[in-house]
């Protein structure tokens, strides 16, 4: 299947996704924030895990070659490809205090749906739809947002990181629930509540091969790959 | 930035040493002082808090890091938790630099970072587990094990992005001190990892003093 829509800057989504498709991110004006969290839909206890994710590939960013780790050393989905370079795990979100303090809070009462929405209340809403809440929240990924780090630990926004039609795309290698915000990276100093919209495209993947991009950018990514087919094949006795 | 504790050890009300691939989980109140001690140096603390009221109010690395616009944790940082409420503040720290985007080892995790035959070693997650799971009392389950501080763990990011694992800042008889800005569960793994070069493959044990709130 081929399926794309356009979600608005500031809004959310969930969908689940079955091993083998794929889901093509489009920065379509530039500045565009995604902010995004991973759960196995069999058992959703099995969540992305950020640490395991970065000490894994000894990265700090997120680009082409990586994968999304679970916390049960399995792989949820690989960057296959990406020209933005660097994506952020560590900032986390924006919650309604902080887009209140920083760009004034827009009611739904006053606006309807140009309020402004944040990307903390935004995972508990659409997990909550399958039943997840604050304690199931996690570490995100935010898709299309650098933060620099400097020697001494202050983190940066870089609002340059990402340019209109910039894109990444995800391949996934296990069935996956996926909840979705396009709402403002929480250190985006940007002077008015930033509203992005991303383009998201779902497509079927090609088999993984032996010499896959992502399978052999680090040792590591191999043994996350065994661990996740061992899950797929075997998996059905663990339901 | 390291600041030492005006804090006698013959004045805690509490002292008690961890062995390594042990934990320890216990409550401690509003406005007392929790110290962890690094006893032989170059250990990891991995540690976990909620609110004792709600323990939905739980610990949280982003939030935490959001909040202080800074990646690496020592004397003045908040402990934030979900809903971005100050836990615990860290008043004394001799060693400087303490990290929270490394997470706690496990069994699975070690399966990839070393070797699949690695998945039955002891790790961190398993003795959190083993905490919730004892202590059903405290209502916690897999779900409120979020990502977790590691005291005396150095984690370097580098301008490139990358992520590097140094030799830990920490020496025998280090030590980080916090205050308990509400009544607190406190979960520590004293970290059982044998195929990480920051501890030299060596565990160690690690001191817990606790002290009464020096407000009437």
């Amino acid at each position: 299947m081929n399926y794309e829509t356009v979600i608005e800057g500031g809004k959310h989504w969930s969908l689940s996704l079955t091993a083998g498709t794929t889901l093509r991110l489009v920065d379509e004006q530039g500045g565009a924030n995604v902010g995004m969290l991973f759960y196995n839909p069999r058992n959703p206890l099995e969540r992305y895990n950020a640490p395991d994710t970065l000490k894994c590939q000894h990265t700090f960013k997120l680009t082409r070659g990586h994968c999304l780790y679970s916390d049960m050393g399995r792989i949820f989905c690989s960057i296959v490809a990406d020209d933005v370079g660097w994506h952020d795990t560590v900032g986390g979100n924006a919650n309604r205090e902080l887009v209140a303090a920083r760009w004034g809070e827009l009611a739904y009462q006053d606006v309807r749906n140009d309020w402004t929405q944040n990307g903390h209340d935004a995972f508990l809403v659409e997990g909550g739809k399958y039943g997840l809440g604050l304690r199931d929240l996690a570490a995100n990924v935010n898709w299309f947002s650098k933060i620099a780090i400097s020697d001494d630990g202050s983190m940066h926004f870089d609002p340059t990181n990402s340019g209109p039609g910039r894109a990444v795309e995800l391949r996934f290698e296990m069935d996956t629930l996926v909840l979705l915000h396009t709402c403002p990276h929480p250190l985006n100093p940007a002077a008015s509540y930033p509203r992005r919209p991303v383009r998201i495209t779902i497509g079927r993947a090609a088999p993984v091969g032996v010499d896959d991009f992502c399978r052999n950018f680090r040792p590591e990514n191999g043994r996350g790959f065994e661990n996740t087919e061992l899950y797929r094949a075997a998996g059905a006795a663990e339901a | 930035m390291r600041h030492f504790s005006p804090r006698e050890p013959a004045a805690a009300r509490y002292r008690k040493i961890v062995p390594a691939g042990d934990y320890w989980f216990e409550t401690i109140a509003r406005g007392e002082y929790l110290r962890i001690v690094d006893v032989e140096g170059n250990q990891a603390a991995d540690t976990l808090f909620f609110s004792a009221a709600d323990t939905a109010e739980r610990y949280s690395a982003i939030d935490t890091l959001r909040e202080q616009g800074n990646l690496y944790l020592s004397t003045g940082s908040k402990l934030r938790s979900t809903s971005s409420q100050v836990l615990a503040e860290i008043v004394a720290d001799t060693v400087g630099r303490h990290d929270t985007i490394g997470g706690a080892c496990s069994s699975e995790s070690n399966t990839v970072r070393y070797a699949i035959e690695k998945r039955t070693m002891h790790a961190c997650r398993d003795s959190y587990l083993l905490a919730v799971t004892t202590h059903e009392r405290f209502g916690l389950t897999k779900r409120d094990l979020g990502h977790n501080i590691n005291f005396f763990m150095n984690v370097p990011v580098t301008p490139d992005g990358g992520l590097t694992f140094e030799d830990g800042l920490s020496g025998p008889g280090q030590y980080v001190e916090l205050r308990a800005e509400m009544d607190l569960l406190v979960l520590i793994s004293n970290c059982p990892q044998l195929n990480n070069p920051c501890n030299a493959y060596n565990p160690t044990p690690l001191e817990v003093l606790v002290w009464q709130s020096d407000v009437q």
